[in-house]
């Protein structure tokens, strides 16, 4: 019995507008339409959005959590892309 | 690639769980912490999904529509937390499919509550109050699990599960207040389901294999006899605000501790359902497994539409 397993799906959901859709989980449906319908009916039954995504898993590709440290070190040594890097005298207000 | 030594990846790995730093599916671990969780998920899994059926025997007997329409939806929450924690067993690497015929083949095991029968309307007041309540309280730490997409899922479950033990709690309230036969059908259904429910939270610590390593590996955080001292600390009152007894002629209140002892649980009965023997073992799987071969058709004419929609899409 060899049975062709349904396709995985990631499903984002926003919770109101005006927000990014977030990932909330995944799901296995046929197709987009029961994704989105079975989507529905596992991540909102109690009002928790207003509309879903649902993208299949295949097509997400991630960073490599091994090479973060290196990946993300670019960012470590330029803390003048803060505010706070900067020295603004007393008295100045407003910026 | 340079040559890094298993033991420092485990090292590294126990210094993220010490730091409380949440373990995520593509980050490295320990082959034995990744199986310890797919045994577990996979578990509790099918724990959701076989505790419906209980609980399914008596939706279309409920005595009222609003009863009906609460047992409908607290069944449907525990679908949606079977497929939430399949999901989260997915995430580290497991079969679905696969995972799902074990429990069919009865290599997996899952909660033995649900093994045993429901013979009264009152069986869904105790289950409610008291197998959601102990779950509730094995689920609560799970929350704080070490790794990401169990304590997200498990977010959710306890979100949902308040209602769960409310409901059930209102039907052995309302029984127990009502004519003195409702009053018995509530005191006979605690006294089927008190001791199985204190064995939901496994055998003594004494006994727990796997109890040390997981709370090492902060899947764990508290052990099975805190727990199910917690649960009867907070049931016992409960009984008694309703009226109604706890069926353990030596449980009594320390004032010392400010805990209360309880008998001695029949450990014997508890691995002889384990092992296969409860009243309901063979039906509940049996119907599992029946769901599973009865819905291939449906599977397949899903794959077939999806599949005839992909073309038409293609051609226009
Ligand atoms: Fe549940
Ligand atoms: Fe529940």
């Amino acid at each position: 019995m060899t049975e062709k397993e349904w396709p995985l799906w990631e499903v984002f959901i926003r919770s109101k507008q005006g927000l990014n859709h977030k990932h909330v989980g995944s799901l296995r449906a046929a197709d987009e339409e029961m994704a989105i319908d079975n989507a529905r009916d596992v991540y909102t039954r109690r009002s928790e959005g207003i509309s879903i995504w649902v993208v299949q898993s295949t097509n997400v590709f991630a960073s490599s959590p091994t090479d973060a440290d290196a990946f993300f070190e670019p960012a470590n040594d330029k803390v003048y892309r803060h505010p706070t890097f900067y020295d603004v005298p007393d008295g100045i207000e407003h910026m | 690639m340079k040559e890094i030594d298993l033991a420092e990846l485990e090292r590294d790995f126990q210094a993220k769980i010490d730091a409380d730093i949440k373990i995520e599916p593509k980050d490295w671990m320990p082959d034995e912490y990744r199986k310890t969780l797919i045994r577990q998920i996979s578990q509790h899994a099918h724990s959701e999904v076989v505790g419906m059926l209980p609980e399914g025997n008596w939706i279309t007997r409920a005595p009222s529509l609003r009863r009906k329409a609460v047992l409908l939806a607290k069944v449907q929450d525990e679908a949606g937390h079977g497929l939430y924690l399949y999901s989260a067993t997915e995430t580290l690497g497991a079969d679905r499919e696969q995972t799902i015929d074990d429990l069919h083949s009865g290599k997996a095991k899952y909660s033995s509550i649900f093994n045993y029968p429901t013979l009264t309307w009152a069986d869904m007041g105790a289950i409610g109050w008291l197998v959601d309540g102990a779950a509730i309280m094995n689920q609560v730490p799970l929350c704080r699990c070490s790794y990401g997409p169990y304590a997200r899922a498990m977010v959710r479950v306890c979100k949902e599960e308040s209602f769960h033990q409310r409901q059930g709690f209102e039907i052995m309230s309302k029984l127990a207040n009502g004519t003195p036969q409702q009053k018995e059908m509530a005191q006979d259904a605690l006294n089927r389901f008190w001791w199985p429910a204190l064995m939901m939270f496994g055998p003594n610590d004494a006994e727990s294999k796997h109890t040390a390593q997981s709370m090492k590996w902060k899947i764990k955080r508290h052990t099975n006899d805190e727990l199910r001292q917690q649960f009867i600390d907070i049931s016992v009152p409960q009984a008694k605000l309703i009226g109604l007894s706890i069926p353990d002629p030596d449980l009594k209140f320390n004032e010392k501790t400010g805990h209360y002892e309880s008998g001695e649980i029949n450990w014997d009965e508890f691995w002889q359902v384990v092992e296969g023997n409860g009243p309901c073992n063979k039906d509940r799987v049996d119907t599992r497994r029946r769901a599973k071969e009865n819905g291939q058709w449906v599977r397949e004419a899903a794959n077939a539409y999806a599949e005839k929609r992909r073309i038409r899409k293609k051609a226009s």
